[in-house]
């Protein structure tokens, strides 16, 4: 048997709607049979692979307010839907505020996959592993949606569904990413591991966001996300109370890793066992907090 | 099945070209243009070997499609050399002994071309960080490495 392993993409037809509401309205109105895409960095894999046969791909990336990436020393940074990681992690202002999101992104694929890749198509695409999931929750982003009854926002805390799954319904259109100022005094890390050290999709993925908080008991509000040991990245609830409520020690670090170890439900899978993926959760979340708790002492008291 | 008429110009030559929505960048290239020097090793964004800039900027053109480089520059290995003087990144790959096979290498030259051309002087580990998307089975990597090098310094 002849086995094509460079398949053609499918046949579909390409749309590029002048306005949001056009594109929104044509969305809805092919619900079952059109797909907005940015980078198409998954859309067109899975067309490739045969799980997805869209009859409409719908361009968006040209859509009003889509290629902005603005901060405003006010009220945080937004990142149109549009912006390519290497945009992000290029700019000055996500370098200064948000290092922990560019430090995310750059784990993401290779440099030449991240000319098209986006933040926003990583949300979208709900993957268990999505690398850059984690440091979007752990900054309380929410996102800007337009839809057929106009523009709206969702916080992405409750934006996933399961794999694959999200709130969004036919018509609507995620059209940026918006962060608000991050944390006084916080820092965070991103640690990824894969089958190598870059460009794999992540085995288990450890984001964690720490700073000075007078209003926690133990003085430091951490913020945790786990990316590829559940059905989506998620937020530890746990083990992020434990480190609010505990003064910082190893042993309350400890604790908080072992609460998030078990706050997972991973699966078996090509890339790692269960319960390799629990230990790795526990084991990289105390490296990752006492990394920051690090950082942190070693900072003039604010 | 609609098709697009686009135009976009391939190392500095502006073409107008009929196409379907399905056609990748990379077909495009290969297949209607005839510029096979930019290769095809998984078409699924993976081994880099089909890189281009567009705009400027490398991507995997397996994973582009062609209706959306309307009014869009592109640049292939086949652009490179400026009137038969090879670039920096050609001549330094050979001197270097970084071609074995050669599938991997017209993808290595732009990806390196590329990040020449945003920080002149990269250190190994960016050397490193800018070939990821680029995989090679033949040379173990080491010699293209040291001709990125190379070619850093003949800037
Ligand atoms: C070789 C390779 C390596 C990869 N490595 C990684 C990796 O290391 N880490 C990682 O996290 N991912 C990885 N990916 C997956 C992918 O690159 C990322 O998820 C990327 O961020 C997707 O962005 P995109 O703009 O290309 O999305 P698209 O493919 O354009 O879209 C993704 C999904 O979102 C939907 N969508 C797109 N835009 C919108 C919108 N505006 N509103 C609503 N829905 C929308 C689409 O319909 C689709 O379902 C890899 C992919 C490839 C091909
Ligand atoms: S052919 Fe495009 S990345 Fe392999
Ligand atoms: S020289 Fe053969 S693949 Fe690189």
């Amino acid at each position: 048997m002849a086995i094509d392993t460079h398949p053609s993409l499918p046949e579909f037809e390409y749309i590029r709607p002048a306005t949001l509401s056009e594109a929104s309205e044509f969305l809805a109105n092919h619900a079952t049979e059109a797909r907005p895409f940015l980078g198409g960095t998954d859309v067109f894999v899975r067309m490739r692979d045969g799980a997805l046969a869209p009859r409409f791909l719908v361009d968006v990336k040209h859509l009003d307010g889509t290629g902005d990436l603005h901060f405003d020393p006010r009220s945080g940074l937004i990142i149109g839907a549009a912006v390519n990681m290497n945009r992000v992690i290029a700019s000055p202002d996500v370098q200064a505020h948000y290092p922990l999101l560019a430090q995310a992104c750059r784990t993401v694929a290779s440099y030449q996959l991240r000319t098209r890749a986006t933040i926003v198509g990583n949300l979208c695409n709900a993957s268990p592993a999505g690398d850059t999931i984690g440091a979007c929750l752990a900054f309380d982003a929410h996102l800007h949606i337009h839809g057929v009854s106009g523009p709206r926002e969702e916080p992405l805390s409750s934006f996933f569904l399961g794999p694959g799954r999200t709130v969004l319904k036919p018509g609507d259109i995620v059209t940026a990413i918006q962060f608000p100022l991050p944390p006084a005094g916080c820092t965070g890390v991103y640690l990824k591991l894969g089958r190598n050290r870059l460009s794999d999709l992540s085995i288990v993925g450890v984001t964690a966001l720490g700073g000075p908080d007078a209003a926690c008991p133990s003085g430091y509000r951490f913020r945790l996300a786990l990316a590829s040991v559940a059905p989506v990245p998620f937020v530890p609830a746990a083990a992020e109370a434990y480190l609010a409520g505990n003064a910082l020690s190893t042993e309350t670090i400890h604790q908080a890793a072992c609460l998030a170890a078990e706050a997972c439900t991973p699966i078996d899978d090509v890339r790692g066992g269960a319960r390799y993926r629990k230990q790795m959760v526990r084991n990289l979340s105390e490296r990752a907090l006492l990394t920051i708790w690090k950082t942190l002492a070693a900072q003039p008291a604010a | 099945m609609v098709v697009h008429s686009i135009e976009v110009t391939v190392n500095g030559e502006p073409r107008q070209i009929a196409i379907p929505p399905s056609m990748t960048l990379l077909r495009l290239l290969r297949e209607s243009l005839a510029l096979t020097g930019t290769k095809n090793g998984c078409a699924a964004g993976e081994c880099g070997a089909c890189t281009v800039l567009l705009n400027g900027e490398p991507v995997n053109s397996c994973m582009v499609l062609a209706v959306e480089c309307d009014g869009a520059q592109i640049v292939t290995v086949e652009g490179l050399a400026q009137d038969s003087r090879l670039d920096p990144v050609q001549q330094a790959i050979i001197d270097a002994g970084g071609v074995q096979c050669g599938f991997c290498t017209p993808g290595i030259l732009i990806s390196s071309r590329a990040l020449l051309d945003r920080n002149p002087e990269p250190s190994e580990e960016d050397i490193r960080e800018a070939l990821v998307g680029n995989l090679c089975r033949c040379t173990g990597y080491l010699r293209i490495i040291e001709a990125v090098r190379l070619a850093a310094q003949t800037y």
